[in-house]
């Protein structure tokens, strides 16, 4: 069973204009989403950029006001308005984010860094704190000397790891991974994924991964929702989506992803080509006249796609 | 040296920074030519030295704190001995550059038809008039939909894609014979990349141009190039078209890097992870071989003293000797190759 549902999101900025600075317009950066989240699965939001995933997951963990819907955490509403400082909510979900350099402050120490969580939501005293970061920077592979360290000192890898420590500092149940591997070179880009997997399979942590790369996407993630103009166009397990890809613009971002076989990449550009065209060409059937998707439909158990009522 | 050939010869080149008054060399002895019409690309992680290879044949750099030697043949001229004057007459001119982050590169108070302008100006004789008509032309090959409109544009008024197509006419703008894209798509999103690679690819034919790609993306790397050189702490290990590379990797770090793409594996796998990380500048081994480090299971004997650029097989050259007794840490065998 789900412990966690998302209810019709919406996140919409106000555009204000005019003489009296009244609101003119809107941004619809999240319009409408719905998700389920369950134990120990990893769901995957893809989107070009400005397509709102990182807004969701901001809204989700209440970076970002939302303007209407709902947040379900075990039984209880949780929507950022009516939340309290110290909820478990608060504890529960963690996040990671992409820059883990911008996320840390420069002036604190490692030791510090990972002790805030653990001071606003666990009662420990000084030895058990200690204790505990210690064995944080164990699980994240890390020596004890680290602990007086600042954070320009360590490498973008070592600093991802130390932001994932930060994240899993209170046991949470789930992780938001805001592209937590797209400014790490491969080989580090595989030590963290890896890694990733490693404390999800020890403790049970569900992770909501944010990325717009999709062969990351498709190594880590059971389910994939793929996002575009603040609306899901398609949602469904892996092989739903990479092996039967209904939307149009699915298939234009699964036809984009470059390939590691060289003898095959004239034909993939033909293919790619097609697909465009095919995009161009089509788009007005995939789209209401306003370009916005329509909703999802299911078509299979697990698959949803978004299309007009007529199809 | 056979110019006619090579559009660019690199020979020895190394380019050292100074750091507390000793200097360390980003690029060592690299060797490496370019021919007419090809797409030559250059891979590694980050401090691998291969933009410091693109900056130095640009002669990007500060000479205070920087020393150059070897020579960069292009032309019949040595790149690596000009000064900034002769430089001005060749950058944007015969040889064009695209920058990684077009946002920075591109000036936030000129509209881009003055931008585009700017080489057009220094480079050409042409009137008002016909550098107006190129600027068109140049937008419109670039394939941006609405040229006249966008030349009037800021920067900032464009999204990622387009100003890294305006960075592209604008390299394209004097008809480079040799063009250096630095990690071009890699801050954009998938089907932008997708489109500017297809771009790149189609005016390369057209106008036969030389490119050098610098990249960290293995799949950019196969949709792209002709030739791969694969370099790491400043060294080249591995070159190779761009085929045998995929299907026949011989260094112990190009087979480590093939092998740590998701891609690669299947669903739920673990990654192959390289040890260690890539050292930096100062703390860089400069003798032996530089990869040994990273895979400490490979006896020690299996490293040449002085590694050197073997060739194997026709135009496939790898480093070192270690790669005939490579085997990933945990798999047995080794010596099978």
């Amino acid at each position: 069973m789900s412990f966690m549902q998302i209810k019709d999101l919406n996140v919409h900025y106000p555009i204000r204009g005019g003489f009296f600075n009244t609101i003119v317009d809107r941004v619809y950066a999240v319009d409408g989403v719905t998700m389920e989240f369950e134990k120990g699965k990893t769901y995957g939001l893809v989107g070009e950029s400005g397509s709102g995933k990182s807004t969701t997951g901001k809204a989700i963990i209440g970076l970002e006001k939302i303007t209407s819907g709902q947040i379900v955490y075990e039984g209880e509403n949780v929507t950022n308005q009516q939340r309290k400082r110290d909820s478990a909510y608060n504890r529960d979900i963690q996040m990671i984010f992409q820059d883990s350099h911008s996320s840390m402050n420069p002036r604190k120490r490692v030791l510090d860094i990972l002790a805030e969580p653990i001071r606003n939501f666990m009662k420990l005293s000084d030895q058990e704190e200690r204790k505990r970061i210690k064995e944080l920077l164990a699980i994240v592979g890390m020596s004890e000397d680290v602990l007086l360290k600042y954070p320009h000192e360590f490498s973008g890898g070592q600093k991802q790891r130390l932001g994932i420590a930060r994240a899993v500092a209170c046991n949470p149940k789930m992780i938001i991974a805001d592209e937590p591997v797209s400014a790490l070179d491969l080989s580090v880009q595989a030590q963290v994924l890896n890694f990733m997997k490693d404390i999800q399979n020890e403790y049970g942590l569900t992770y909501l991964f944010i990325s717009h790369d999709l062969g990351v996407v498709k190594h880590m993630c059971d389910y994939i929702s793929i996002m575009y103009k603040g609306r899901f166009v398609e949602t469904g397990t892996r092989h739903d989506i990479y092996k039967n890809p209904q939307h149009i613009y699915t298939n234009r971002l699964l036809s984009a992803i470059p390939n590691i076989e060289p003898e095959t990449r004239d034909e993939r550009k033909l293919i790619r080509q097609k697909v465009e065209e095919n995009y161009q060409k089509e788009q007005h059937k995939y789209y209401d006249e306003h370009g916005k998707v329509y909703p999802l439909k299911s078509i299979s158990d697990t698959h949803m796609v978004a299309m007009s009522g007529g199809m | 040296m056979n110019t006619a050939k090579y559009l660019l010869t690199i020979s020895n080149l190394t380019t050292s920074f100074r750091i507390k008054d000793t200097y360390h060399a980003a690029v060592d002895d690299v060797s490496l030519s370019l021919k007419k019409n090809e797409v030559l690309a250059i891979v590694g992680e980050s401090g691998c030295g291969k933009s410091t290879l693109a900056t130095t044949i640009v002669g990007l750099h500060n000479e205070v704190n920087t020393k150059v030697s070897g020579d960069i043949f292009y032309n019949n001229q040595n790149l690596a001995k000009l000064n900034e004057q002769q430089f001005n007459n060749l950058r944007g001119n015969d040889i064009g550059f695209i920058f990684q982050d077009p946002l920075s590169a591109l000036n936030p108070l000129m509209r881009i038809n003055e931008q585009i302008e700017e080489g057009l100006i220094y480079h050409t004789k042409l009137t008002k008039q016909q550098r107006e008509e190129r600027v068109l032309e140049l937008l419109n090959q670039v394939g941006i939909a609405n040229p006249k409109r966008v030349a009037r544009q800021f920067p900032h008024q464009l999204s990622g894609g387009m100003r890294q197509r305006v960075m592209i006419a604008i390299a394209l703008s004097c008809k480079p014979t040799i063009l250096i894209a630095d990690e071009p798509t890699t801050a954009l999103d998938v089907t932008i990349q997708a489109q500017i690679l297809d771009l790149l690819k189609t005016l390369q034919t057209e106008t036969e141009t030389g490119i050098i790609l610098i990249t960290h993306d293995l799949g950019v790397v196969a949709e792209m190039a002709d030739r791969v050189v694969v370099m790491y702490a400043g060294e080249v290990v591995e070159e190779a078209p761009v085929q045998e590379l995929f299907n026949n990797p011989r260094h112990p770090y190009t087979r480590s890097l093939l092998n740590s793409i998701p891609q690669t594996h299947s669903e739920n796998e673990r990654l192959e992870v390289i040890k260690g990380m890539v050292p930096s500048l100062i703390n860089l081994p400069r003798e032996g071989c530089r990869f040994s480090g990273r895979i400490p299971w490979i006896d020690a004997s299996s490293h040449e003293t002085k590694p050197q650029l073997h060739e194997i097989a026709p135009g496939h050259f790898v480093r070192c000797t270690c790669w005939k007794h490579f085997h990933f840490e945990g798999e047995e065998g080794g010596g099978t190759v």
